[in-house]
């Protein structure tokens, strides 16, 4: 077995006293596949906004290509080549599509000729070379999920959280999101952690599947037998 | 990349803007020129300067007369302590103003909006109170400073405050110009438009804004270093009077934020409005009139006259 590329040992997270990751571990090894499920409010995005620095102070520890994370702010987790997209998009509203990607590109690494010819070419690889003029407010939802993939890849991550990318898109739209990602792990070999409450997806895309359940880990395992857990079922579907 | 073209365009264009007003001021033959676009230089680097900060960043500083007032003080006490020349205090107050805008920019850049704005205004009282009690600097009741001679090629020393207020303004300009063309540019606007985002894409939120906020304080510190010699004397109410930070604000939301030249319109047309007003009508008139055109551009022009000439250009393009 590979040596893993992400190591979280116990990782917890308390607001006040409500605990909203609880004891969680979890490896992923380079390349991998993985779909992150769990109803609302279990504790996903506190999960992730932990692994990217967003939320410095937690208990437990998380090591990343063989590096304690501990005190690292989120720029220089990004620079190891942990990316996260958000939940919402978030683009930055007074850059241009192109100079959204620009921003990456210009902080990440230096090698590689000018920063704007080498967003305009991350553009392409989405599908928005022809809008790299346009400002995000004139983007459509599904461009917007581009544009946050297109930003978040531009920081050549090894590892991708992909946060509800596909959340208030057609099921033709999703397809086209879904398409990228796979694009990214088969090209370029970016292990992928897929937060996503449309099954269809993530069970098409994950080769292993983690759930949560109100902050703690319930399942992590082959993508078919956890869809056959019973806890796992009975979190979405009731008992 | 900032390439060798950018300074030499920009310093050649500082150059023949130099030439013409002195060539321009000259002419009027009047000292009061002199005055005028002292003031309306004066206003320019402020502005240029609260908006590295405020318009790039999206930092709003309520503190700029603290900065001012910062290089003002430094030029009192060195001028006491050494009887330095003005052009080395110039320098000392803009390392004043980088100074206090570092510790202030250490102390609150990880708060947010209003949280900010409010720990920059109690900054400049805090910096009040210790300059009122500072007795070697005059303490409440001021200091006097001796105006030298003036020196050739200048006509009166008035002038060469003028000149010099200008080169201080044209070095703000190239400065700004220079940071909106960077990396440094575009890691400021993303912070600005979105924080978290901008970390999360490598952007070192932290260091960028403290260089900002340090870059905006020593140009703001170096515009007020020239003040005492401009009044013969200087004292807490006229170093921190509210007149320059609401000024310096005020100035780059009237032009745009988004571009140098933002302030430097703003500060060109509610300097002068200023002035014909103090000259024309009554000095506690012309900060009404600024207020009443201040609210008028927050209500019809919230992006400022940048905003408005980027509009006409897009409708004219549309058709």
């Amino acid at each position: 077995m590979t040596a893993p590329l992400l190591q979280v040992h116990n990782l917890s997270k308390r607001f006040g006293g409500f605990v909203a990751v609880d004891d969680v571990s979890l490896c992923v090894a380079p390349g991998e596949r993985i779909g992150l499920i769990g109803p609302n409010g279990s504790g996903k995005s506190t999960f992730v906004n932990c692994l990217g620095g967003a939320l410095a102070r937690h208990d437990g520890v998380v090591a990343f290509a063989g590096r304690d994370l501990a005190g690292l702010p989120p720029y220089r987790r990004a620079r190891l080549g942990l990316a996260r997209t958000f939940q919402l998009p978030r683009a930055f509203a007074s850059l241009t599509v192109r100079e959204n990607v620009e921003v990456p590109f210009r902080f990440l690494d230096a090698g590689g000729g000018p920063a704007s010819e080498r967003a305009q070419d991350q553009l392409e690889r989405v599908g928005l070379g022809d809008k790299a003029r346009l400002r995000p407010r004139d983007l459509t939802q599904v461009d917007l999920r581009r544009l946050e993939l297109a930003r978040a890849l531009a920081c050549r991550p090894k590892l991708l959280f992909a946060d509800e990318a596909m959340a208030g898109l057609s099921h033709a739209e999703a397809d086209d999101i879904l398409a990228l990602l796979f694009r990214a792990n088969a090209d370029d070999g970016v292990a992928i952690v897929m937060i996503e409450h449309i099954m269809r997806a993530v069970t098409a895309f994950s080769e292993r599947l983690v759930a949560f359940v109100a902050g703690r880990k319930i399942a992590d395992g082959p993508t078919a037998e956890v869809l056959r857990m019973k806890d796992v079922e009975a979190a979405y579907l009731g008992d | 990349m900032i390439g060798f073209a950018f300074w030499r365009n920009g310093l050649a264009l500082a150059l023949v803007c130099l030439i013409i007003i002195a060539v321009a001021l000259r002419a009027v033959h009047n000292d009061y020129a002199f005055f005028l676009g002292y003031i309306v230089f004066q206003y320019g680097a402020l502005a240029i300067a609260w908006n590295i900060l405020g318009g790039y960043a999206g930092f709003v500083n309520f503190g700029a007369g603290a900065f001012f007032a910062a290089g003002a003080y430094a030029t009192v006490a060195l001028n006491k302590a050494l009887a330095l020349p003005l052009p080395i205090c110039v320098l000392a107050g803009g390392c004043a103003g980088a100074g206090l805008g570092l510790i202030m920019g250490s102390l609150t850049l990880r708060l947010r909006g209003v949280y900010f704005a409010i720990s920059t205004l109690s900054l400049s009282v805090v910096l009040q109170t210790l300059i009122v009690n500072w007795s070697y600097v005059g303490g409440s009741s001021g200091a006097y400073i001796v105006r030298p001679k003036a020196i050739a090629p200048f006509t009166s020393y008035t002038e060469f405050l003028c000149l010099l207020m200008f080169v201080i303004a044209a070095t703000a300009a190239l400065i700004a110009a220079a940071i909106e063309r960077s990396s440094i540019g575009f890691g400021l606007a993303a912070i600005r438009d979105d924080e978290a985002a901008a970390a999360a894409l490598g952007v070192p939120t932290l260091r960028l804004k403290l260089l900002a906020a340090t870059t905006s304080g020593a140009i703001m510190g170096m515009a007020g270093a020239p003040l005492p010699f401009y009044n013969s004397y200087l004292n807490p109410d006229s170093a921190f009077a509210v007149g320059y930070t609401i000024n310096a604000m005020a100035m780059p939301l009237v032009g745009g934020t988004q571009s140098w030249l933002g302030p430097v319109l703003g500060a060109l047309l509610l300097g002068s409005i200023q002035q014909l007003a103090v000259a024309f009508v009554s000095s506690s008139a012309s900060l009404a009139l600024i207020g009443l055109v201040f609210m008028g551009f927050v209500a019809l022009a919230p992006q400022g006259l940048l905003g408005l000439f980027r509009l006409r250009r897009a409708e004219g393009a549309g058709r």
